[in-house]
């Protein structure tokens, strides 16, 4: 068994007010490409800015390939930095802003060259070696910042929103071009994002934060299919959540009374009691104009109150019995045309075995 | 911003005022003199522009050039100082909680308001032979029995000399030096530290290679606003210096008061203004620079 | 490598103890010749070394020294004179160079911004040049039909008008640079929805421009009214034996030595003008949080 490269434990760190990293442990793999993920104010800058040493230790320990970092200084750990302004230095040309790094910690001129080189061609900037940063594009700025952190040949490279800046189209040129990377230099990324998309198409996996602590860590699409919390479940993608009360459990899953569907009967490998949501993508509901032929799919009739066109596919939101408002993705294929009107008569219906059950 | 043909009115309602006064009592008082330094004395109060260059001429004899000389000697030095104090200061105001930060810089100039004769005066009562420095000394040598084993203390010579003009200097223009430098260590953006400091440089090396490249508009704004007014400066020399700190801000005055002679008194403060002028150009020139990005 | 815990990030300057110690020896060593001044004026010893106790006779001394009050008297009445001229013509200005595009522009800029930054003994000898050149030629009036012009201008305050006109010369370029940076704050889309719903131009200056560079204004008044008060050199060259201010008659008694009731003086000077600065400073600290 692989050791792993980072090892964040019972990590705490307070500011005046707040907690802004709540008691974090986990566990970063070689080679592995880890996004933190969370809305703003969630603490995940503040987490890699203490992996970096930029930020004041808190209590807990970080070790970083067996080394603990307690009173490592910032400019001697074995980690390097994205940073989400860049950091290019102004006054430096690109080379000289690559280069800085084993300048100043002492590399043989001779060996300076050769791996500034390497590194510029890497991020496919040798041409522009003898350009000033304000010369760049944005794109190009980071491409600087990635071969400035990368010439270090760290053990962990941390990027910090480095693709909120960039146009969109940019960004998803720049997440594919992230992941080429990863995969050539073969070391850890941990990537901070508050793009749930970004981290979905990049990472191998995502720790999920809010208000300081890990919510959940599991593989992209373990994340999007099988959330724990509702918190997560609600910030990866969009997601309907129904308040439900469990009335009993047996071999076929939990039963539920659920707010404007009745009693439903939903697969759990758990056990579940009280007051639960089940939750279920917009993309798993389908829309009818009949009552569904299958008698096990859980079923509501409703009335359509919104469609919003997106070309390929649409949001339509359905208002059913007892305030239940459903979200539901329909494809605009022949068969949605003429069902979406708003004020129409539509079931919104779905597997069982697409529900959650989330008690968090 | 608007073309000002769109509303002459306007235009020149707002520009006239300005223009008018600054015309009236500073661009022609300064044309006079301009003219006047390329004058002649013809008797006690009458003075003819010639267009010689006389008196620029006599501004390099000996006696004036080691003036000169020492005038700039004494700024330079007393420039350095203000720079080596003031840079630490507004560094740290910075880096000090945000709330602290108006009060620290308020409590740095506040000194600036007060009017240079006053705070030049005040220094006279520290340094003087029985003045507090002095005073305090005496006690230090009484404490540790120096008066039993050597003698009695001898008050220190430390007024009129050219160490006392430099004190001065530092003294009343240390809080000008504050401000430019406050303003752009502001404004650096503390990535570009993280960024060294992450790449490993040690935290002198991104001191010297990033925190003052990249603040360096602000230094020289600083060296320019403290060292002409040092250059030029009449005070502080005249008071603390006695007879034997006389700097050119004292030549002039002398020129134009005791010695009368005015169309020298004239060439020496245009002297003084060539030094400006070139101050502020290079100002110019290092801001287009680094604009540009060509960096220095 | 030591396991210590550090409260200071890589950045924590302002927790550095050498820069704490070092910023606090540079402020006491700022304020205590001031503060010294202070104490001293008031201090019942003559030699003004050795404290022998709490007094306020300085003051009384320096109120019943009539030169010293007519040279205070006059200092205030010029810097209230050169406040008001110079608060109008700097707000002038800093409108003008904020609103308007127009050639040559950023040469009127450098030029406006000269009385600031050359040393002010040019501009001291400068003025002093002007007057005598003016003076010159009003001689020839003395009994000529505007004679009356000559005998107007030695009445107080007018005789002090000399003066007042070099102060705000260079007194209201700094007003200038004061408004016109409160100005780069202000959205011109508040004046643009002016107009828009219908004010004239005047009103849109009324009722929108006026009252956002408010306090930028205030502060360049208390700002002119400090540098009048404190301005020694420019009144030194331009200033006839009746027309004293209070910095030259406290520089012609400096030059006998240190003595108490100039400390008395220069208190009074030292509140007057940090009140001032004070306020200024408070009118102008919300300005950098809104613009």
């Amino acid at each position: 068994m692989t050791s792993p490269i980072i090892s964040i434990k019972n990590v705490t760190k307070k500011y005046p007010g707040v907690v802004a990293v709540d008691d974090v442990s986990f566990d970063i793999m070689p080679n592995e490409f880890f996004a933190l993920l969370g809305p703003s104010g969630c603490g995940k800058t503040t987490l890699l800015r203490m992996i970096a040493g930029l930020e004041t230790s808190g209590t807990g320990d970080i070790i970083v390939d067996g080394q603990n970092m307690e009173g490592v200084p910032a400019n001697q750990r074995p980690v390097n930095m994205v940073f989400q302004s860049y950091a290019v230095f102004p006054h430096m040309s690109v080379r000289n802003n690559v280069a800085y790094g084993l300048k100043v910690t002492g590399i043989a001129p001779a060996e300076i060259k050769p791996r500034v080189e390497e590194a510029l061609e890497m991020v496919q900037m040798g041409a522009m070696a003898d350009r000033k940063p304000d010369q760049l594009s944005g794109g190009q700025r980071q491409r600087v910042a990635l071969a400035r952190a990368l010439v270090k040949r760290p053990k962990v490279l941390l990027l910090d929103e480095p693709l909120s800046a960039l146009d969109a189209k940019l960004r998803e040129h720049m997440q594919l071009e992230l992941a080429r990377l990863q995969q050539v230099i073969g070391i850890t990324f941990i990537i901070v994002t508050h793009d749930q998309d970004e981290a979905l198409s990049m990472a191998d996996r995502i720790a999920v934060m809010e208000r300081g602590g890990v919510r959940q860590i599991a593989g992209p699409e373990e994340l999007y299919e099988k959330p724990h919390s509702r918190f997560v479940a609600d910030f990866i993608g969009k997601i309907n959540l129904i308040d439900a009360t469990v009335s009993g459990t047996s071999n076929a899953g939990v039963t539920c009374l659920a707010k404007g569907l009745g009693r439903v009967v939903v697969p759990h490998d758990g056990t579940a009691s009280g007051s639960v949501s089940l939750a279920v993508r917009p993309e798993k509901l389908t829309l009818s104009d009949k009552a569904p032929s299958s008698a096990s799919d859980i079923s509501a009739k409703g009335v359509i109150r919104d469609v919003a066109y997106y070309g390929d596919v649409s949001n339509v939101f359905v208002t059913c019995a007892d305030g239940l408002e459903l979200a539901v993705n329909v494809q605009n294929d022949r068969a949605a045309a003429g069902l979406l009107e708003n004020g129409r008569e539509v079931y919104a219906s779905w597997h069982p075995s697409d529900t959650l059950i989330l008690e968090e | 911003m608007e073309n000002w043909k769109q509303n002459k009115t306007v235009f020149w309602v707002t520009a006239l005022p300005g223009i008018v006064w600054l015309l009236l009592f500073f661009l022609i008082p300064l044309a006079l003199i301009w003219g006047m330094s390329f004058g002649e004395k013809t008797s006690i109060i009458d003075i003819e522009i010639t267009g010689t260059l006389d008196n620029y001429i006599r501004s390099f004899e000996a006696v004036y050039v080691k003036i000169i000389w020492k005038s700039i000697w004494i700024s330079v030095i007393s420039t350095a100082v203000c720079l080596a104090i003031a840079y630490p200061v507004a560094f740290g105001i910075c880096f000090s909680p945000a709330r602290w930060r108006p009060l620290l810089l308020l409590l740095v100039i506040l000194p600036f308001w007060i009017n240079l004769l006053i705070r030049t005066y005040a220094l006279i009562a520290v340094f003087r032979t029985r003045g507090t420095l002095n005073f305090t000394l005496e006690w230090f040598w009484n404490l540790a029995f120096l008066d039993k084993l050597i003698g009695p203390f001898q008050p220190l010579e430390l007024l009129y000399n050219n160490g006392a003009v430099i004190v001065g200097m530092v003294y009343v223009f240390m809080p000008f030096m504050v401000l430019p430098l406050y303003a752009t260590i502001e404004r650096l953006d503390r990535s570009y530290l993280e960024a060294s400091l992450d790449l490993g440089a040690s935290q002198w090396r991104t001191f010297f290679s990033v925190t003052v490249p990249l603040t360096l508009p602000g230094i020289v704004s600083g060296i320019i606003l403290v060292f002409i007014p040092m250059l030029g400066m009449f005070l502080v020399p005249d008071l603390l210096g006695g007879t034997n700190a006389i700097m050119i801000g004292n030549v002039i005055t002398d020129q134009f008061k005791a010695a009368n002679d005015w169309p020298f008194g004239a060439a020496l403060s245009f002297l003084l203004m060539y030094v400006t002028f070139a101050a502020l150009a290079l100002r110019a020139f290092i801001g287009a620079r680094m604009k540009a990005g060509v960096g220095i | 490598m030591a396991r210590r815990k550090s409260t200071r990030g890589p950045l924590d300057y302002g927790k550095s103890p050498w820069l704490i110690l070092f910023g606090m020896v540079t402020f006491v060593l700022l304020y205590a010749p001031i503060a010294q001044l202070i104490a001293f004026s008031f201090n019942d010893s003559k030699r003004n070394i050795v404290w022998r106790g709490f007094t306020t006779k300085y003051y009384a001394k320096a109120w019943n020294d009539a030169s010293l009050v007519e040279a205070f008297v006059n200092s205030m009445t010029i810097a209230v004179m050169c406040t008001v001229i110079a608060t109008i013509i700097g707000t002038a200005t800093a409108l003008w160079l904020w609103r308007f595009r127009f050639p040559a522009k950023s040469a009127v800029e450098g030029v406006m911004v000269l009385p600031i930054v050359i040393p002010e003994i040019c501009m001291g000898v400068a003025v002093l040049v002007l007057y005598s050149r003016v003076g010159n030629w009003m001689r020839g009036f003395e009994t000529g039909p505007i004679h009356w012009w000559n005998e107007l201008f030695s009445v107080w305050p007018l005789n002090l008008g000399a003066i007042t006109a070099a102060h705000i010369a260079f007194s209201f370029p700094f007003v200038a640079v004061v408004v016109r940076s409160r100005l780069a704050g202000f959205n011109r889309e508040f004046e643009e929805a002016s107009k828009d719903l219908g004010a004239s131009e005047w009103q849109t200056f009324w009722n929108v421009v006026l009252p956002f560079m408010m306090p930028g204004v205030i502060a360049g008044a208390l700002l002119s009214f400090t540098l009048s008060l404190d301005d020694f050199v420019i009144t030194f060259f331009t200033a006839g034996p009746e027309t004293n201010t209070f910095p030259v008659k406290v520089y012609s008694l400096v030059r006998r030595g240190v003595s108490p009731d100039i400390n008395a003086a220069s208190t009074v000077l030292i509140v007057i003008t940090l009140v001032a600065t004070i306020i200024a400073m408070r009118m102008q600290a919300p300005s950098k949080i809104e613009g």
